[in-house]
């Protein structure tokens, strides 16, 4: 990227040509390039694995549970929905940082510290989304599940097995959610060069140089990576529906 | 059931994803030979970093990972213990942090210069360089003028030369004074769509890109001279800060090998920085 | 379609109440003086009902009578008032009730998984599972498509399965809402057919219906249920015979009786 960056000499500003370096850069596949996209793939992976167990289970959970102050309980998750990133990254970063609570073992700026960043953001989101996706099963088989004797979790459970597709959904979108953020990562990673730098704060790094192309560019880049995850994903998922309307 | 099998190959496959991730980490995952630098923003962006950490490196085999942020957040986050050592560009703060206790010693390494850009057109007529004069000329006039306003060395300068020109800000500012609370790149960005005058390192002018209109009118004042000093953490303030190996990289910077690569360190042929480590 | 259904045995002999009359048979759930409120709505009023082993029972009514929620009662899925006991059986333990529902429903996965559910969920041990969930395909005819996703059967498949489902279970009680309804009259036999052998078996029948040809063929006891009361409790021959209140006379009459 270093070396692409001193061949552009003048200052290009249509979009046209972002996509035209950003098509370069995925064609020359630049070793840093990939590393950081890379980077950005897996802490956002693991960060919705992480997510998707917690966030599937409190979101099971509340859609079942009565408890005194359950509806508090679930204004805040819907509510937690909108925290912004970077607040999500300052509050992690308190909590890791040296002086803090969990300061101890030593997370802080790296990629460990971003998975737990961004598994703190999603966890609102899918479990708000899954909450509602079990509901509106419930509402069509709860009573027979329960008839067959399973208990309230249980059904729950049950309902997120049987609407697989609407959490492959809710988890598409949460994985959106992690790989386009800025602000956790960047506070909490600290955007080392070969280390912590994702696609985002990349971007970030070179829109405050005034490389607006090559921010522009990467975020293409970026925009490609996610397009080829969701395509992959989808066609897996259309074909197994392909499948079962064959039966019909 | 068929289920519970679906379900044991599902969490195979996930567990052999991980593994998979686990094992394409970059190296420095398990590297024990590293510090973390708390520097400045404006320092990385001046590409510095990327042309004298690897020479350390090769020298003595740390790696040194840095975060880089405004100089008033880099002072802050040493304080918290979460940096080992801390390169930065405001001796009045570096000196406060030292007689706060939070570091031993501070070594001046080397220095750059700001310069005041704008638009080549200069309504304002500032061109030259007398820094105290071009501030007051900037005051008389309205043109619009960008602050970065975020606590950093860039900004803390700019304070003093606002003084040393004689002009209080916390009394009046002048009238096109904006505070945009940001990094000195994004306040450039600011600058040329705005055809304002903007306080700036050289290091991260000769780099910028975005310049539109905005040209050097102000330089070469010795009062724009911007010292940059390293500190090593404390250890006694913070037990768990690797302060041996931060310890070789003060050393190196200031010795004759570190010097002399910030000198050879250069954009389009210009020397960026100028080592003056005290022998 | 249907290619493999057991034909119908004759009722075992020590059903003293199939064969209606003789000592009524064991008690299996006591209903005294119900009510069930849905929040404003008073779904079932001062319900008084007795069980017993062996019942053949169906009940009538119109719709939002309160049919739906006995059988949940029944069954034990709602809260009430009143009294509800469910007594042991002779062999000790207490009675395992199944109920089959208007609209079957089956989770996305397959035919068999559905009735592995139903299995697990009681707990059977894991060493008996596969061959009951096998027994209970045969019996209804599905175990060709035992794999193939449950939701692309058509409506009478899906109501075997449900029925299999329960039938895995080796329930004490069957509990069925309307569970023809839905179907086209070549399913409606059939279903009506393996809810009989289930009944010759031995399991006790409970089962709501708007079909009084259904009522007739499958009951040993018909009850009317109105607004939420239990009006008319009578053995079947007595209750399609003889006179009856002038409510349960009307529905009657209004009620097609061919199908």
């Amino acid at each position: 990227m270093a070396l692409l960056r001193r061949h552009r000499a003048t200052a290009m500003n249509s979009i046209a040509d972002s996509l035209l370096l950003a098509a370069q850069l995925i064609t020359r596949a630049d070793a840093d390039l990939w590393h950081i996209v890379g980077l950005s793939l897996r802490v956002s992976a693991v960060a919705c694995a992480i997510g998707a167990a917690a966030g599937l289970c409190l979101g099971a959970w509340l859609a079942v549970a009565r408890f005194p102050g359950h509806g508090v309980a679930v204004w805040l998750v819907n509510s937690l929905l909108a925290l912004p990133s970077v607040v999500v990254g300052l509050l992690v970063y308190l909590l890791l940082s040296r002086s803090g609570p969990l300061g101890e073992f030593g997370i802080l700026f790296t990629p460990t510290a971003m998975v737990f960043a961004q598994s703190v953001l999603v966890v609102p989101l899918i479990a708000a989304l899954s909450r509602r996706l079990v509901l509106e099963a419930l509402r069509d088989g709860g009573d027979q599940l329960r008839s067959l004797g399973a208990g309230p979790f249980l059904s729950a459970l049950l309902m997120l097995l049987h609407e697989r597709f609407g959490v492959l959904t809710v988890l598409l979108t949460a994985f959106g959610r992690a790989v386009s953020e800025v602000g956790a990562v960047m506070v909490v990673g600290g955007n080392i060069d070969g280390f912590t730098r994702v696609m985002t704060t990349a971007i970030a790094l070179e829109t405050s140089k005034g490389d607006l192309p090559l921010a522009l560019g990467l975020g293409f880049v970026l925009l490609a990576v996610v397009g080829a995850v969701n395509g992959v994903i989808l066609l897996m998922q259309g074909r197994t529906a392909l499948e079962r309307e064959a039966y019909v | 059931m068929d289920v519970m099998r679906a379900l044991r190959r599902r969490v195979v496959l996930l567990g052999a994803l991980a593994a998979a991730m686990a094992s394409a980490a970059p190296p420095a995952w398990s590297q024990d030979r590293f510090i973390v630098m708390a520097s400045t923003t404006s320092t990385e962006q001046s590409g510095l970093f990327g042309h004298l950490l690897p020479l350390f490196k090769q020298a003595t085999g740390v790696d040194v990972r840095v975060v880089a942020v405004g100089t008033g957040q880099a002072l802050d986050m040493a304080r918290r213990g979460d940096a080992d050592v801390v390169f930065v560009h405001d001796t009045a703060a570096e000196e406060k942090f030292v007689a706060e206790g939070f570091s031993v010693k501070r070594w001046p390494v080397m220095y750059n210069d700001f310069v005041v850009v704008g638009p080549a057109s200069d309504p304002a007529k500032i061109k030259g360089n007398d820094i105290a004069a071009a501030l007051a000329r900037l005051n008389a006039s309205a043109a619009p003028f960008i602050s970065r306003g975020d606590k950093s060395g860039t900004h803390a300068a700019e304070l003093r030369l606002w003084q040393a020109a004689g002009i209080d800000l916390a009394k009046a500012k002048p009238a096109g004074y904006k505070e945009c609370g940001c990094g000195m790149g994004p306040a450039l960005n600011m600058g040329s769509s705005s055809n304002a005058y903007v306080l700036s390192d050289r290091g991260t002018w000769l780099s910028f890109k975005n310049r539109g209109d905005l040209a050097i009118l102000v330089e070469g004042d010795k009062r724009l001279f911007n010292q940059y000093g390293v500190m090593v953490v404390n250890p006694a303030k913070h037990p768990h800060v690797k302060s041996a190996l931060a310890q070789q990289f003060a050393d190196w910077v200031v010795s004759a090998a570190g010097q002399q690569a910030i000198a050879d360190y250069k954009i389009n042929g210009q020397q960026l920085f100028f080592p003056n480590a005290e022998r | 379609m249907c290619s493999a259904v057991v034909p119908l045995s004759p009722p075992p002999a020590t059903n003293a109440l199939a064969a209606g009359r003789g000592v009524p048979a064991r008690p299996l759930i006591d209903l005294e003086r119900v009510h069930v409120r849905f929040g404003p709505v008073h779904a079932l009023r001062d319900v008084s009902l007795t069980l017993r082993r062996g019942d053949r029972l169906v009940l009538v009514g119109a719709n939002g009578s309160g049919k739906t929620t006995l059988l949940r009662v029944l069954h034990g899925l709602v809260p009430l008032e009143g009294r509800r006991a469910v007594h042991h059986l002779i062999e000790g333990r207490l009675p395992v009730a199944a109920m089959l529902f208007q609209r079957p429903f089956l989770l996305s996965l397959s035919v068999r998984f559905n009735v592995m559910l139903g299995l697990w969920l009681h707990r059977v041990p894991r060493a008996e599972r596969a061959a009951r969930c096998q027994r209970a395909l045969r019996r209804v005819g599905l175990d060709a498509v035992a794999s193939r996703a449950a939701r692309t059967l058509s409506g009478g498949q899906q109501q075997r399965l449900a029925l299999a489902r329960a039938w895995a279970l080796e329930p004490d009680v069957l509990l069925l809402d309307e569970p023809t309804a839905n179907l086209d009259p070549g399913a409606k036999r059939e279903v009506e057919r393996l809810i009989d052998a289930l009944a010759d078996d031995g399991v006790t029948v409970v089962m709501s219906t708007h079909n009084l040809g259904q009522a007739k063929r499958l009951a040993t006891r018909v009850a009317y249920l109105e607004a939420g009361r239990l009006v008319v409790d009578l053995p079947v021959d007595r209750f399609f015979n003889d006179a009856l209140p002038s409510e349960a006379a009307l529905f009657l009459k209004g009620e097609l009786p061919w199908t």
